[in-house]
């Protein structure tokens, strides 16, 4: 039984599907130069060309310059790719042909949040869908539990 | 002993870290020119002011509130920001690498344009309560 438990303890945590916790690889620059306007979404969350897309547009990233020296814009684009999700699954490319790519608009996205409705994408307190915040109480350290879900209004999340 | 000397590195880097938004300031107003001297009530008027370059962020306030000593919103993510006055967070204006990129990148977004050294010199007077 102990040996079973230890086994169990030692299997990659990305052997479960949708886990996002943080990376350890992650380089030193992640958190401040992608966490700090928004959360540093995880990697998984956007396909390997996406992230290659986002990375060579950062002067132009969402309405904003988020230019950074080569050396530390390098490092990110590797970790990035180097972490990210199957482009069938996260593909933003596939469905948002020509504009840069959200992985708010991916076909997981999407599905996982199928049952969100209208409104509470709308509420006030939400802003963009890329708020995850807004709803996953602990996203930003990484945690999309179910149970730690709280809509907007204040509500719990019940499937 | 050894308790001694880790109270006594304690006390130098909080004194380092205390001493860091005056020597910011005292840098850029070093940069502004001869003569000039920092006024907080300079920089409440720019923090204050409405630029109309970005419509969604038109002032510093915009983001970080009416005062820099509570909490702010980003106005696009929501992302919770940490007040500015170092009163109220010690880390701020503590890395002078840090201070530079986020003048640089807000005041490219908000302003416009750079920021000067005396407006950044004022900014800091007025973050930091004048002290």
């Amino acid at each position: 039984m102990k040996k079973l438990l230890l086994f169990l303890a030692c299997l990659p945590l990305g052997a479960f599907a949708d886990d996002l916790r943080p990376l350890r690889d992650a380089p030193p620059a992640f958190q401040a130069e992608c966490g700090s306007c928004h959360i540093a979404f995880p990697p998984q969350l956007l396909a390997a060309d996406d992230w290659r897309q986002v990375m060579r547009t950062l002067d132009k990233h969402y309405g904003d310059n988020a230019g950074l020296d080569e050396k530390t814009r390098q490092a990110l684009e590797d970790f990035l790719v180097r972490h990210a999700g199957k482009a069938a699954k996260v593909g933003a490319s596939l469905t948002n042909m020509g504009t840069a790519p959200r992985l708010t608009q991916t076909a997981w996205f999407q599905r996982k949040h199928r049952e969100v409705s209208s409104a509470d994408w709308r509420h006030a307190k939400v802003k963009t869908p890329a708020n995850c915040a807004a709803c996953h109480t602990k996203a930003a350290e990484g945690s999309y539990r179910e149970r730690e879900i709280v809509m907007p209004d204040g509500r719990r999340w019940e499937d | 002993m050894k308790s001694v000397i880790f109270l006594l590195a304690g006390s130098l880097a909080m004194s380092a870290q205390a001493a860091m938004p005056a020597e910011l300031l005292g840098g850029y107003a070093a940069a502004a020119g001869a003569g000039f001297k920092a006024d907080a009530a300079r920089g409440a008027a720019f923090y204050a002011k409405a630029f109309g370059v970005s419509a969604k962020m038109p002032s510093c306030a915009s983001c970080h509130t009416d005062s820099p000593s509570q909490p702010g919103r980003h106005v696009v993510t929501d992302k919770a920001i940490k007040p500015l006055a170092p009163a109220a967070n010690p880390e701020r204006f503590s890395d002078p690498a840090k201070v530079e990129k986020w003048f640089k990148r807000n005041c490219s977004e908000v302003v416009g344009r750079e920021c000067t050294a005396a407006e950044k010199a004022d900014f800091i007077a007025f973050v930091t309560g004048g002290r």
